[in-house]
């Protein structure tokens, strides 16, 4: 009788989460490679981790670094718990971000979808916010610097932009009143808006049946338990000893301590907005970190609300959806390098028109040059080969970020000194 | 009719309070965030003594990396300090004595001795700081930065 009771409850908090049954196509592992699961449990990783740092850890810059030392060297695993917040930190944010490209391939945006779609891109941003809070924390020149240049990067929002760097800063440079702030949101603020749209987004997805399939294949129906709840095991399981395996073999970052006096050089942002930081070295900040992701997120997130449904399930949209995204991805490979290149070398528009603003010159031209070039790629899709508006924007999209991937890229690994160009292995 | 004149009315009445409620709750909240947390030293008129006029070679840059300021002293025997900050995303720029520049680690901006933009992507010239000279010595005011799009005669301060 009691056993019967215990085994109700599991089963009461498992189909909480899930239906009785789902769809056999629906758990096919290359349907959502399991992604916003492994999302979700990098999520708990890290709150069981980051509650036990927090224990250790002081938010002032007379003592942060030594408490940091402090967990290092002296607590019982005290590096080890650090590592695998830190990993998990990492892979929390490129396992979110592969979420977010996987549910825009298969076209899960659509109604009853799209409220979730932004709610998503939402906990998407979050996630990067939260990184980007947790950075500073360390106090070391690798932290102070990234969020000196990040956080600098908003003086050029016009109008407000001074204002909420001050705001964010509580002063004019990055300081105590900026540590106590991003240790607030990353310890408080972010994580309990995050649990409360988590639940949201979860609520949301049973809500629409569950993850998106061709309709053709919603049937046949499988028990979820136990033929989904086995795969999320094997997934999380191989997941945490992953994320316990590089922790034990790699030992998160701490240089020297943060000195408001010297920047390092290169003095780079977090890897994450790596391509941002490249992209400011060729475009004024103005398109770079505002126009450009404003559009980008903007534009995805009115997307269902600007056309009907697509073929909501169905990768790519179609046959041709994913042969364009193959081909558009290609191309940017090829091309991002070339235009950075271009652009390093033999684009000086601030020498060619030296009375332009440097809004202009540098912002404006480049920019412009740029959205020509997606325009006329995309003109020429449609006409040879009659895309569809689908297709179309997953060209584009595909454009936006394969382009942001290479830029990323070579701005981690192929920026030295001075920001030039360097041989990865130079370094 | 009555009737439902009042229960809008009443509804209306709920979501205007809800809404100042949430304001309350927000402005209540932003007064925390952005309060000015207790400054390290009060520098509100804060003036660095830098030395004396005679101390400093023409034609040459003196870094002042506590005051976060370079002073530069031009061959024509003027004063200017120039901030640490490069324009364009506040990372602390190095004086390069070979090449007679400031460069920024972090972008590859460099700056003239006059703090003017040689190679962007720094966006204008460095801020500078007013320079007082005063019985014979030279004192930064680090109160408060000029920002300035480009080097005019004005900014420099003769003894």
């Amino acid at each position: 009788m009691k056993k019967e009771r215990e085994s109700s409850s599991y089963r009461g908090f498992i189909f909480h989460l899930h239906p009785p049954k789902v769809s056999e196509a629906s758990i096919k592992f290359n349907r959502t490679f399991g992604l916003g699961g492994m999302a979700l449990l990098l999520f708990v990783l890290q709150l069981l981790t980051g509650l036990s740092l927090r224990m250790a850890y002081v938010p002032t810059p007379a003592e942060a670094y030594d408490s940091i030392l402090y967990i290092d060297n002296e607590i019982f695993f005290g590096g080890f718990i650090r590592n695998i917040h830190y990993w998990s930190g990492i892979f929390f944010v490129i396992v979110t971000f592969l979420h977010f490209v996987r549910v825009f391939y298969s076209q899960a945006i659509f109604v009853p979808r799209r409220i979730n779609w932004i709610i998503g891109m939402g906990l998407f941003i979050l996630t990067i916010f939260s990184n980007f809070t947790g950075y500073l924390l360390p106090w070391d020149q690798l932290s102070y610097w990234a969020v000196t240049v990040a956080t600098n990067m908003l003086t050029y929002i016009p109008w407000f932009g001074d204002w909420m760097l001050s705001v964010i800063r509580g002063g004019n440079d990055v300081g105590s009143a900026t540590l106590l702030n991003f240790y607030n949101f990353h310890t408080g603020i972010l994580p309990i808006l995050m649990v409360l749209l988590m639940i949201w987004h979860f609520w949301k997805v049973r809500k629409a049946k569950g993850v998106a399939v061709p309709a053709e294949n919603v049937k046949p129906r499988v028990p979820t338990n136990s033929d989904l709840l086995l795969k999320e095991l094997v997934v999380g399981l191989i997941l945490f000893a992953f994320i316990f395996l590089l922790s034990a073999l790699f030992s998160a970052p701490l240089q020297e301590r943060a000195n408001p006096a010297f920047s390092p050089n290169p003095a780079k942002a977090p890897w994450y907005f790596m391509g941002i930081q490249e992209l400011l070295l060729h475009i004024h900040p103005f398109f770079a970190f505002i126009v450009l992701p404003l559009f980008f997120f903007a534009g995805l997130m009115w997307l269902p609300f600007a056309i009907k449904e697509g073929n909501q399930g169905t990768w790519f949209h179609s046959e041709k959806g994913l042969k364009l995204a193959i081909q558009a991805a290609v191309l940017s490979v090829i091309f991002t390098p070339i235009a950075v290149l271009i652009e390093d070398f033999l684009l000086h528009f601030e020498l060619w028109m030296p009375a332009a603003p440097n809004a202009v010159s540098e912002g404006l031209i480049p920019m412009l040059l740029l959205l020509g070039s997606f325009t006329i790629y995309l003109w020429v899709i449609r006409k040879k080969y009659k895309a569809n508006i689908y297709e179309i924007i997953i060209s584009l999209f595909t454009i936006f970020i394969v382009s942001y991937i290479v830029l990323t890229i070579i701005g981690i690994w192929f920026r030295g000194e001075g920001m030039q160009f360097i041989w990865p292995w130079q370094n | 009719m009555a009737e439902l004149k009042r229960r809008t009315f009443i509804k209306k009445l709920w979501t205007i309070l809800g809404i100042a409620a949430g304001a309350e709750l927000l402005v209540t909240f932003s007064g925390f965030f952005g309060a000015k947390k207790k400054p390290l030293f009060d520098d509100s008129q804060h003036l660095i003594d830098a030395g004396k006029v005679s101390s400093f070679q023409l034609n040459s840059v003196f870094p002042f990396r506590s005051g976060k300021f370079y002073l530069v002293r031009l061959s024509d025997g003027g004063f200017m300090a120039l901030s640490l900050k490069c324009t364009h995303l506040g990372c602390s720029v190095m004086w390069n004595e070979a090449k007679k520049e400031f460069l920024c680690p972090c972008h590859a901006s460099s700056f003239d001795q006059f703090g003017e933009v040689i190679n962007p992507p720094a966006p204008r010239a460095l801020d500078s700081y007013p320079v007082i000279i005063r019985e014979g010595k030279v004192l930064v005011d680090i109160s408060k930065s000029v920002r300035r799009n480009k080097f005019e005669n004005s900014q420099v301060t003769y003894a």
